[in-house]
């Protein structure tokens, strides 16, 4: 049974899974009644000692004129902490980290082992503020403080300090944010902390000139000894669970939460080859439906892992490790100068689905020291494809139909078990797959699509066999 | 010999107790009357079996067989050695075998050798590293402490437990029943109420929902600490009002660790940095020193064969 191909990236079409709940670390607000449609959150986190540089990619769809986003911060950021890093390279890891699909094949029972012909590589889901003037007397009068303001990109940035939660949301609504009911209450534990608060506007004219279709990534580094992420804000104008898919680059080891449970997927498992092919269990829909089902048994109160890989290799690629450039443009700055591809850097890849209920407090990290690789990757197993009329080692072709049996019955419980699909229905389509590409069998036997595919082979071994 | 236990534990089961109703359930009772005398780390060690067994069948702790089992071989055979190298009598292996269920429940690491090394140490310290005739430092706390700091591809997973109210609740139940037995629950629960009172304030204080300090009160890690490590009668102090203080600085520690500086495992290290203060709380409040199985503080003689 050699491994002859590998690959398939799922993309973050399984982050897509939240729908239409609204997402982020920090909260969109808009000034009309527009629907805000914000897919699953993706970050990127860097973190080496006290530097942290976080990554927010946007899918906002809305009116660019009513996009804005506030984000709390541990420090007051600069001009030249803010950057807009390449889309592109979120798209790169995001692809590297997927989860996968590998892809081997039975050998002929009938002859020695020998590779089969390889298929291409496949992606089955592939995808992978300008208020101008700010009136700093009223703010002063609200106790809202504007630290910082510049212009980055397309983005008008404003860093405001607050020493209350309604002086800082009625300087939001004076300013033209719409800000969610039960704001106030959701920014006080923030002001409490001394954190500051990212304010980020399309800036019309900025954007027009460099005249992307997406509004361009948001980057901001800082150095604090607080390893986390606030993702509290994002949750008040929920509806339903959320999803966030996040990487995080650091030198040392898997990065895992101290304040929730981290659990890797179910993963390493055998799944019928039909998935392959299918169009309704496709290897997209089947991670999906996976995913679904394990955050519902968790009860949403988890963070998954579903890759944790030295970014210098991998093994099977669902594309090839980021570059040193490309990592730097993440905010990656120990891979500089760094001739060979990323070298030391490692890369943990979180996703969660989580409710206001379940998460209570913003996700704490810590790096662990843990370094072993480890990878959300299904196998499919092709059988062999042989004559049995025409066979030299007929009792060794019999010996591997009625283990076949056994197997593909075990692949069929174990994706029902993980997607809770039918299982019937994943039955037959097993039997339809093979309906199309049928195993030749002796003369006498029956049609393998009449039963379960070896169910007539099966009998048909025993009464000779007999 | 063990001390004889003065006050029966379980329930209402006593001598009086024992000797009404039919037989049958006198003859239960009575067993259960037996066991109430049994050593308290035979308790512990049950407790921390299930513990353990749950978190590696039903909590995805990451832990392989292999290194439960050198964990138990190391530390089982250390004990031994310094038994023997030291000429100690009556000395046996129960506590070497919390120590090392414990280094299972809390330490990970990706290879196979950090935990048999992890135990053979911190046993090892546990004969060696002594003052006022007791153990400097929790055998436990001291492994995982020295294998995160030393050995490469070692870490604490706090978070593993989840906050499941269930488990939680269990582990309250369960190691209540041990640390009374073990007649030290006056370190546990001093540490608890300093320990979530500050939690509380900090919530308070922040505004944030009371969810917040229901997510932190369920965790398993917080509660495994507090009624198995900083309660083992060995290295607590021995007058109450000295283990009352003692509890109280490594809750603020702990606190501090967490909230302030922003380090996970805030517990652990706080132990480990306070371990030194229990000489200087003995010498200034001296006592007798509570063991596996007499009463707090009594002017009982402590057990030789407690280590």
């Amino acid at each position: 049974m050699k491994r002859t191909f590998v690959t398939v990236a799922a993309g973050v079409a399984m982050a897509a899974a939240a729908g239409a709940a609204q997402a982020f670390c920090g909260f969109y607000v808009g000034k009309a009644d527009a629907t805000l449609f914000n897919d699953a959150s993706k970050v990127v986190m860097v973190r080496d000692g006290e530097r942290t540089v976080i990554n927010m990619l946007n899918d906002y769809q809305g009116a660019l004129t009513e996009f804005a986003m506030v984000v709390p911060v541990p420090v007051v950021l600069q001009k030249e902490d803010v950057k807009t890093p390449f889309r592109a390279v979120f798209d790169r890891l995001d692809a590297y980290s997927a989860p996968r699909l590998a892809e081997y094949y039975d050998p002929n029972p009938c002859n020695p082992p020998r590779p089969r012909a390889l298929s291409a590589p496949q992606n089955l889901a592939k995808k992978s503020v300008g208020r101008g003037m700010i009136a700093e007397d009223r703010a002063e009068e609200l106790g809202v403080r504007v630290e910082a303001q510049y212009t980055v990109g397309p983005y008008d940035i404003v860093i405001l300090s607050a020493t209350q939660s309604d002086g800082l949301e009625t300087w939001l609504h004076e300013n033209g944010y719409r800000i969610p009911a039960g704001a106030s209450k959701a920014l006080a534990p923030y002001i409490r902390q001394d954190m500051k608060f990212f304010v980020a506007k399309v800036n019309l004219e900025e954007h027009a000139k460099s005249g992307a279709h997406f509004l361009a990534p948001l980057q901001f580094s800082f150095r604090s000894e607080k390893f986390m992420l606030p993702i509290r804000l994002g949750m008040i104008n929920a509806r339903g669970p959320q999803d966030l898919v996040l990487w995080v680059l650091t030198k040392k080891g898997r990065v895992e939460t101290t304040n929730y449970r981290t659990v890797k997927l179910p993963a390493n498992v055998n799944l019928p080859p039909y998935v392959k092919f299918d169009k309704t269990h496709s290897f997209g829909r089947f991670y999906k439906a996976m995913f679904d089902e394990r955050a519902k048994r968790e009860g949403h109160r988890v963070v998954f892992t579903e890759y944790f890989w030295d970014m210098g290799w991998c093994d099977p690629c669902a594309a090839n490790p980021l570059t040193a450039q490309e990592l730097a443009n993440l905010g990656v700055d120990w891979a500089r100068g760094n001739t060979r591809r990323g070298a030391p850097v490692k890369l943990t890849r979180l996703h969660m689905r989580y409710t206001p209920e379940t998460f209570p407090e913003d996700l704490a990290f810590q790096e662990t020291a843990d370094r072993r690789n480890w990878q959300t990757r299904y196998v499919l197993q092709h059988p062999a494809k042989f004559d049995l009329a025409d066979c030299e080692n007929p009792q060794n072709a019999q010996r591997y139909l009625v283990q076949l049996g056994g197997r593909q019955e075990r692949e069929a419980q174990t994706l029902a078990n993980l997607t809770g699909w039918n299982i019937d229905a994943i039955r037959a389509k097993t039997r339809a797959a093979h309906a199309e590409t049928p195993l030749s069998i002796a003369p006498g036997a029956a049609s393998p699509a009449a039963d379960w595919p070896f169910g007539q082979l099966w009998r048909w071994l025993h009464s000779e066999g007999a | 010999m063990r001390p004889q236990i003065i006050v029966p534990p379980i329930g209402a089961v006593g001598p009086r107790a024992a000797t009404q109703g039919p037989g049958a359930w006198r003859g239960l009772r009575d067993r259960l009357g037996r066991l109430a005398h049994l050593d308290a780390r035979l308790y512990q060690i049950a407790f921390l079996a299930v513990l353990l067994g749950a978190g590696v069948l039903a909590r995805d702790f990451s832990l392989q067989a292999e290194q439960v089992a050198l964990t138990f071989a190391a530390g089982i055979a250390t004990q031994l050695f310094w038994v023997r190298a030291l000429g100690l009598h009556r000395v046996g292996v129960l506590s070497a075998v919390i120590t090392c269920f414990g280094l299972a429940v809390l330490l990970r690491a990706d290879s196979l050798w950090v935990h048999p090394l992890a135990a053979a140490a911190c046993l090892s310290a546990k004969f060696l590293v002594r003052a006022n005739g007791k153990h400097l430092f929790n055998p436990t706390n001291l492994g995982v402490v020295l294998a995160v700091l030393t050995l490469p591809g070692a870490w604490i997973s706090p978070g593993q437990w989840g906050a499941d109210l269930l488990l939680a609740c269990w582990v309250v139940a369960l190691g209540g029943v041990v640390a009374n037995r073990a007649r030290s629950f006056d370190m546990s629960a001093a540490f608890l109420v300093c320990y979530l009172g500050a939690l509380a304030a900090r919530v308070a204080w922040l505004g944030q929902d009371w969810g917040v300090l229901a997510h932190q009160l369920q965790s398993g890690a917080l509660l495994v600490f507090a009624f198995f490590m900083i309660s083992d009668p060995m290295t607590i102090p021995s007058r109450m009002r000295a283990r009352l203080a003692y509890a109280a600085c490594v809750a603020g520690l702990a606190y501090a660790w967490q909230y302030v500086f922003y380090v996970p495992n805030g517990p652990v290290w706080a132990l480990f940095l306070c371990a030194p203060l229990v000489p200087l709380l003995d010498g200034i409040w001296p006592g007798v020193q509570p063991t596996w199985g007499s009463a707090q503080g009594s002017a009982r003689r402590p057990a030789p064969e407690a280590r």
